[in-house]
Formats: C-alpha cells, sequence, structure tokens
C-alpha cells in the first residue's frame, strides 16, 4: 500500500472573528498530483499556509510523513520534507537564479558559519555539490542558461520556474503549488502540466491550489473542493464535476458575481 | 518632608513632564498612523519649538502668546518642508531606508541648530510668577501646573479637531482604515502631509513648555525624542490615547523611581526610561493598550 | 565570473594591499598615521555592521554599545588584574558576544522600527552605565595606562607598528566576511532580508541565522574596541561609545553601500577622516552626516561605491 505522505486532521484556522478553514481532513498518499479548488476565499491558501507552519493552527494537526507538523516553525516542517511555492512568487533579491535555487537546497546543507568563515574544504566541497546539484534543478525546468542571471530580473513565467526549481532542490517528499498557473498562457500551461508529471516521476507527490478548471482537471488524480472553509467534495477529477455541491458552490459564486 | 509630601511632590513634577512626554508621544503616533513610519526626527521638533520661542522672546522682545505661537507656526512649516523635500521621494523604499532618513534629517536640524544658536543652554522665563507654589508643605513650579493645563487644553483641541474640521475627520478616516479613506477620495499624500504639520505642531508645544522647566539646548531632542518614542510605544504605536496614557505614565513612573531611588543612583534617570522601553518592547510590542501591529516590517 | 573578471579583481585587491601596506610611509606624519589605525579600526566595525544591515537586513541604531564593551573589557582586564592584553583581546571579543546574543534572542524577534528602537534603548543603557558605574569603568574619568600590546617582545610602541596590527585585523574581517557572504549561511542571510517566509520554507532558521550574524557583528565591534582601547591607552564615556557613533557607523555602511564587501572601508576612510575635520570645526559633523545620509539615500541609496560605479557605467553609454 502506498506510504502516506501528508495526514491532515480537522485543521482549523480563526482569524479575529473569521473563521477562514473549519474542520478540514485530508491524507495526501505517496506518488500523483492531488488539487484542492474551491470558489475565491475558500481557504486554500491558507491551508497551505496552515501545512507550512505560516500560520499557527486555532485547531487540529497534521503529520508529515507520520512526523508531527503542527506548532512546528516553518524551517522544521520543511525539513520533514515539505517544500512549496508562492502565489506571488516569492524569488530572494540580490541573488542569481541558481543561488536562490541553492536557497532551496539549504536544509541539505551542514556548513555553518564557522566552516564558511574558515573555508573548510569539506564545505566548499559541500558548496560546489550543491551548486552542480542546483545547477541542473534549474537545467530540469528548462532554465539552465539563466544559471547567473539575477533572479528578478526574469521574465515572470520564468520566475516561476526557478521558484519551482528552488523547491524541488531540497528532494521534498511533498512539495505543496501554490496557484501554478496564474498568468500563464496557453502554452506555458501545457508545458507546466508535462513538468509536473515529470516531477511526479522522479517520486515527488504533489499537492496543488489552482483556479483554472482544466489545468486542474488535466493533471490531477484526485481532486479536493474546499467551500467557504469546508471540505465538500473529494474523489477523482471527474466524479468531483458532477457533485451537484461542487456545481452549487460554483454557480453561487458566479450569481454572486453577476448581482 | 513626610513621605506623603514627598510623592505629592514626585506626582506633580512627573505628571508634568508626562504630559510632554505625551504631547511628543502623540507626534509620533499620528505620522506613523498616516505613513506607517516612525519620525525619529521629532524631537528636534521639540528642540526647535523651544529656541525658536527663546530667541523670539529674548531677542524680538515679543509677548509671550505671540512667541508661543509663531514658534509652532514656525516649527510646523518646518516640520511640512521635512516632508515634501526629503521624505516624500523615499516613501516607496524600505522601512531600513525610511529610518535613516529620519534619523539624517534629526542629524541635519540638530547641528543646524547647533550652527544658529550655538551649544549653550538658555533659559526661559516661566509662564507666570510666582515661579513656585507651597501648598500643604509641598512645593510646586507653577509652570508644571501650567504644562498640565495646556497640555489638556491641546488635547481637548485635538478632540475637537479630529471631530469638528474637515481635515482632522479625514485623518481620522486614514488612521482607522487608510486604504477605505483614500477610496473615498481622501488623498494618501495630503494625509502624510497634515501629519507632519500637526506633529511639528504638538512637537513645538512640548518644547515651548518644558522650556522653563529644563532649559533649552541643541541637543535636548534626542533625548526627549527618544523617551515620547517610550511613551508611544508603552501605550501602543498608533494609538492617541495610548500615546498620552503613556507619556503620563512613563513621566510619573520616571519621576517616582528617581525621586525614590538610593542617593548616587540619579545618574541612571534616562536608563530608566529605556529599560521600561525595552521591557514593553520584548514583552508586549504592540503597547499597553495593544494597537496595530507595526506595519511594513 | 569570467576568467579575465576574475584576474582584474586579483589585481585590484592585490593593489590596494600594497597602497595598504605602504601607506604610513607614504604618509610619514604619525598624527595621520593615527587616522588611519581609527579608520581600520572603524572599518572592523563596519564590516561586521554590513553584514548584519546590509546583507541580512537587520537594523542596529546602537551598535556603539559592543564596541565599548570590548573596550572597557580589554581595559579593565588590563588595568585591574594585570591580564595580558593578547588574552584580554580575545575575552573583550567573548564579553561583547554574550551580551549581544542575551539582548539578541529577545530584539530580533522584532522587526523594522521596533528592532531599530530595541537596539537604540539598548545602546543608551550601556552608554549610561559606563557613565554612572564609576566603581567598575572610573565613571567619568574613564580608565587609564592602558598597556600597549606587544608582539613577541617586541612593544607596539609607535603609530606605524600598531597600524599593521589593525589593518592585519581588516583584511581578516573582510576575507571573513567574503566567506560568509558567498556560502550556505551567507544565501541564507541574503534569503532572510528579501522574503523571511519564503526562507523559513525553504529550511532556513530565521531565529538563529539573525542572531548568529548579530553575534558576529557584535564581535567584530567588541574586536575594535579593544584594539581602541590599547592604541589610546584610555576609555572613558566619549564619542566612541555614544549614540552619535552608533549613527556615525550607520553613515559608514550606507555610505559605502550596502551590502558591498569593500564598502565598509570606503565608508569608514571618508567618514573617519571627514570627522576628524568636521568635529574640531564647531561640531560640524553632526550635520554635515545628516545631510550626506538624506543625500545619499534620496540619489545614491546603494551607496557611494554602486553610485559611482552606475555612473560611470552611464558616463561610458553617452556617446
Amino acid at each position: 500500500m502506498a506510504a502516506t505522505v501528508l495526514e491532515a486532521q480537522a485543521l482549523r484556522k480563526v482569524f479575529g472573528g473569521l473563521v477562514a478553514v473549519n474542520d478540514v481532513s485530508f491524507t495526501v498518499t505517496e506518488g500523483g498530483v492531488k488539487a484542492m479548488i474551491g470558489p475565491n476565499g475558500a481557504g486554500k491558501t491558507t491551508i497551505f499556509n496552515l501545512l507550512c507552519g505560516v500560520y499557527p493552527l486555532t485547531a487540529g494537526g497534521f503529520r508529515v510523513a507520520g512526523k508531527r507538523g503542527e506548532g512546528r516553525p516553518p524551517h522544521a516542517i520543511a525539513r520533514m520534507g515539505l517544500a512549496r511555492t508562492f502565489q506571488n512568487v516569492q524569488l530572494f533579491g540580490n541573488m542569481s537564479a541558481v543561488e536562490n535555487v541553492m536557497v532551496g537546497w539549504h536544509r541539505r546543507g551542514r556548513a555553518g558559519f564557522l566552516a564558511a568563515a574558515l573555508r573548510l574544504p569539506w564545505s566548499r566541497a559541500e558548496d560546489r555539490a550543491a551548486r552542480e546539484a542546483c545547477t541542473e534543478r534549474l537545467a530540469f525546468v528548462g532554465l539552465a542558461d539563466r544559471a547567473e542571471d539575477d533572479a528578478l530580473s526574469l521574465p515572470f513565467g520564468q520566475q516561476r520556474l526557478v521558484e519551482l526549481a528552488r523547491a524541488l532542490a531540497s528532494q521534498p517528499r511533498l512539495l505543496l503549488l501554490d496557484e501554478p498557473a496564474a498568468g500563464l498562457s496557453t502554452r506555458e500551461k501545457a508545458d507546466l502540466a508535462r513538468l509536473v508529471r515529470r516531477i511526479c516521476e522522479q517520486g515527488v507527490t504533489v499537492l496543488l491550489v489552482d483556479h483554472d478548471m482544466d489545468f486542474v482537471m488535466d493533471i490531477s488524480d484526485t481532486v479536493i473542493v474546499l467551500d467557504h472553509g469546508e471540505k465538500i467534495a473529494e474523489g477523482p477529477p471527474r466524479e468531483v464535476q458532477k457533485d451537484a455541491r461542487v456545481i452549487a458552490a460554483y454557480l453561487g459564486e458566479e450569481m454572486e458575481a453577476s448581482d | 518632608m513626610s513621605l506623603w509630601s514627598q510623592t505629592l511632590q514626585f506626582l506633580i513634577s512627573g505628571l508634568s513632564m508626562g504630559a510632554v512626554y505625551a504631547l511628543i508621544a502623540l507626534g509620533f503616533s499620528i505620522i506613523y498612523n498616516a505613513t506607517g513610519i516612525v519620525n525619529f526626527a521629532q524631537g528636534e521638533f521639540v528642540m526647535l519649538g523651544a529656541l525658536i520661542a527663546i530667541s523670539l522672546l529674548t531677542a524680538a522682545h515679543l509677548p509671550l502668546p505671540l512667541a508661543f505661537l509663531c514658534s509652532v507656526v514656525a516649527v510646523t512649516v518646518v516640520a511640512a518642508l521635512v516632508e515634501r523635500i526629503a521624505l516624500r521621494r523615499l516613501r516607496a523604499a524600505g522601512v531600513l531606508v525610511l529610518i535613516i532618513a529620519t534619523v539624517g534629517v534629526s542629524m541635519v536640524l540638530r547641528g543646524g541648530a547647533m550652527l544658529v544658536w550655538g551649544k549653550d543652554h538658555v533659559a526661559m522665563r516661566p509662564f507666570s510668577a510666582p515661579e513656585t507654589l507651597h501648598l500643604g508643605g509641598v512645593t510646586i513650579l507653577t509652570q508644571s501646573l501650567w504644562v498640565i493645563a495646556i497640555t489638556l487644553a491641546v488635547m481637548v483641541g485635538l478632540q475637537l479637531f479630529y471631530g469638528r474640521a474637515q481635515v482632522g475627520k479625514a485623518m481620522r478616516a486614514t488612521a482607522i482604515n487608510r486604504e477605505g479613506a483614500a477610496l473615498m477620495g481622501i488623498s494618501p499624500d495630503a494625509m502624510v502631509f497634515w501629519s507632519f504639520a500637526l506633529s511639528g505642531a504638538l512637537g513645538a508645544t512640548a518644547g515651548i513648555l518644558i522650556a522653563p522647566i529644563h532649559m533649552a539646548a541643541y541637543n535636548m531632542g534626542t533625548m526627549l525624542g527618544l523617551k515620547g518614542f517610550c511613551a508611544a510605544i508603552v501605550g501602543g504605536l498608533g494609538s492617541s490615547v495610548g500615546g498620552i496614557a503613556g507619556g503620563f505614565a512613563l513621566g510619573v513612573l520616571e519621576a517616582l523611581g528617581v525621586g525614590f531611588a538610593p542617593t548616587g543612583y540619579s545618574g541612571y534617570r534616562d536608563a530608566f526610561a529605556f529599560a521600561i522601553l525595552l521591557l514593553v518592547l520584548f514583552i508586549r510590542p504592540t503597547g499597553i493598550l495593544g494597537a496595530r501591529a507595526s506595519r511594513g516590517a | 565570473m569570467s576568467v579575465s573578471n576574475a584576474r582584474l579583481r586579483m589585481v585590484a585587491v592585490g593593489a590596494v594591499a600594497a597602497l595598504v601596506a605602504a601607506l604610513p610611509f607614504l604618509l610619514r606624519n604619525e598624527y595621520y598615521v593615527s587616522i588611519a589605525i581609527f579608520v581600520g579600526i572603524n572599518a572592523i566595525v563596519a564590516i561586521g555592521l554590513n553584514l548584519l544591515m546590509g546583507y541580512a537586513g537587520q537594523v542596529s541604531l546602537g551598535h556603539a554599545a559592543f564596541i565599548a564593551l570590548g573596550a572597557y573589557t580589554s581595559a579593565i582586564l588590563t588595568t585591574r588584574t594585570g591580564l595580558s592584553p593578547w588574552l584580554a583581546m580575545p575575552a573583550a571579543v567573548a564579553m561583547a558576544s554574550l551580551i549581544s546574543a542575551i539582548i539578541g534572542v529577545p530584539a530580533l524577534r522584532l522587526h523594522g522600527h521596533y528592532l531599530a528602537m530595541a537596539t537604540l534603548g539598548f545602546g543608551m543603557i550601556v552608554s549610561i552605565v559606563i557613565a554612572e558605574w564609576v566603581s567598575l569603568t572610573g565613571g567619568t574619568s574613564g580608565l587609564v595606562d592602558i598597556p600597549r600590546l606587544s608582539l613577541a617582545g617586541m612593544v607596539l610602541d609607535s603609530d606605524t607598528k600598531y597600524y599593521y596590527l589593525v589593518w592585519a585585523c581588516v583584511a581578516g574581517s573582510l576575507l571573513l566576511s567574503y566567506n560568509i557572504v558567498n556560502s550556505r549561511v551567507g544565501r541564507a542571510l541574503r534569503a532572510v532580508h528579501t522574503s523571511e517566509v519564503a526562507a523559513a520554507t525553504c529550511g532556513v532558521n530565521i531565529a538563529r541565522t539573525k542572531l548568529q550574524v548579530f553575534v558576529l557583528s557584535a564581535g567584530l565591534a567588541g574586536l575594535a574596541g579593544s584594539l581602541y582601547a590599547h592604541q589610546l591607552q584610555f576609555v572613558g564615556p566619549g564619542h566612541t561609545f555614544g549614540f552619535g557613533f552608533s549613527i556615525e557607523l550607520v553613515v559608514i555602511v550606507v555610505f559605502g553601500g550596502l551590502a558591498t564587501i569593500w564598502g565598509a572601508i570606503v565608508g569608514a576612510g571618508v567618514v573617519t577622516v571627514l570627522g576628524e575635520y568636521l568635529r574640531p570645526a564647531g561640531d560640524l559633523d553632526v550635520m554635515v552626516f545628516g545631510l550626506i545620509l538624506v543625500l545619499l539615500l534620496m540619489f545614491m541609496p546603494r551607496g557611494l561605491v554602486h553610485g559611482l560605479a552606475s555612473m560611470a557605467r552611464r558616463l561610458r553609454r553617452e556617446p
């Protein structure tokens, strides 16, 4: 039986008076792509932030590869094998693309301040290996020739890819993609879909959030539907599309928009 | 002197110092609410207010109320100029840049003051004679009473300003919700401008009030500004009520602490305020009255 | 980096090193050499502060306090307990580092203005304690007769000899800084500057990284303080240990350029020399440095090094 990479139990997050996430539970098994969809404000990105430790949970818990995640700081959760990309692409300034990716590699390295300051041979070897591995990750996303360019000077679509390479550099077990298709052209989305498939083939499990229905239905194995912070459906894409509650939730949004 | 009389004396001097801290704290909060930045030059507005007023009194022989008013107006203009010339360009830059920029502005103002007025301490006569009052075994400076009274009057004035004047209402709206106010047609640029002008006026007032008690010099702004900022933080940065409460609290605590400290420790007076600042920052940075968390962090 | 670029770099570094080595003989006047010593001492602090402010993006408005801690530790240990200056120096670094760790843990949880004020308040407290704790620090009279350093039996009694020691330390600090910036922790530092959240999700321990660079910058300041004490042979509550100097340090770092390795030396050179001329001329340094800060931030926010470089590039492009 496939291993469980992520197990979320009764996640709940309250901001002041607003219940953003209410009693959401789901499991992500190893291999394949799982998607979270839902109308605006459904709580998708909030859940991502909860799973990464960026927001503290109000109630509930989750396990990453069997280890408890709630209450742990983001860097500890990252070390359990979780990596993510951001909706608004958070690349690091004053650094080249490959240096950005090398920050993603950070948790696999050991050299600290002392080793760095003294340029100890083992830390230099470690750095060389890291650079090679990270350049390879950039090649994987198709940006090998951009490695030394200033990351923030790249066009938006390429910045997205650099961030993806950065997330992959830590060799995560679970990759969280936050709206990876947003702002991409049709062709870029097709490329991205292919890329996500290749990532899965390398043994990384993917959990993604997106608004683009076609994109999601195309690449996902299972889909979770959220509405107003609650899970209203879960299953293979075709089934979920026909679910009455899901249709109502989206229709509801359309009706609100036309008011 | 009995313990009670001593306490009362410290209390009153603490309240008058606290009133000054409160005015300075208000200045910080007003600018913070409109711009999200901390104006490290606030203390220099206080210093300029005091020195300009003294010059007007001694050199131009203006009567006190006129000198008071002219000095406040002058510093208001300086504050507005500071915003226009130096800080407007930098608004989009990061927090680090803005902090350093206002520090730079404070240095320019302080250095400039030193060139104009020299390094001497100058005295200002208290607003009225007699200088001291003796009430029931307690000696108070009449100036202390002036400070407290005028500060309270200023605060009432501010309330009226926020409640009745167009600009005041706009500033209050911006403090509550900057984006919403902008959408309603309130220009954020104008709000920033007015916040600086108002803070300049408040700072100048504080300086003129305190000068007869503590003498004025080109470097008086640094400490006063920092303590005013302490008060603003203690009460919650961005909260007017917090700033006022924090100011009075700091003044009283400082006076009592120094007053009752064993002899030989009075030099630690200033360290006291900073220790309180660190304590509040470490334990509850949003202040006792819990204002909004720091923006642009 | 291309080969020719790397070679150019080595030539530049070599030229600067040669200039620094020859300077005492070029200057010939002991007074100028002593100024060059202070430039070096300030550069050491600036290198550390640059790591903190320029690369990690954290602000400190109280760094003079760590210089003071280093200077006074050296002074107290050598004058009161007769400890050898060479042992007092690491003790000074350790003291500055320790205190910075203690204050850093709560302070670095703060951001922006709150952090600036916390460091400022801390700096103020230290300068007040120096003046008030007379039994330990000698109060306003300070401590005198601090012994000189001696190397292998040779006492560093002349400014020239001391100059080489100080600038050897500067070279060491530069090397340290360069190695750190281009390493795993250096990238983590620079990442923290842009986006703490993203860095954390990459596995960077934000709190620990910030604390480590804070302590490192304090340790360097402590070293500078110790060198300062043994150069002047006197410590007292003065300009170098107060709020004004903390700001001067910020001017140095901003002037030279946040996040440039050489910037610290350029900044230290210009600001120290300027200060030497402006202070006797009626304390003009306050106003001039303030103007420099504001004008720099408005027109050359990346500091002099970058500013001149980009100006040069623009001039080259014009026909």
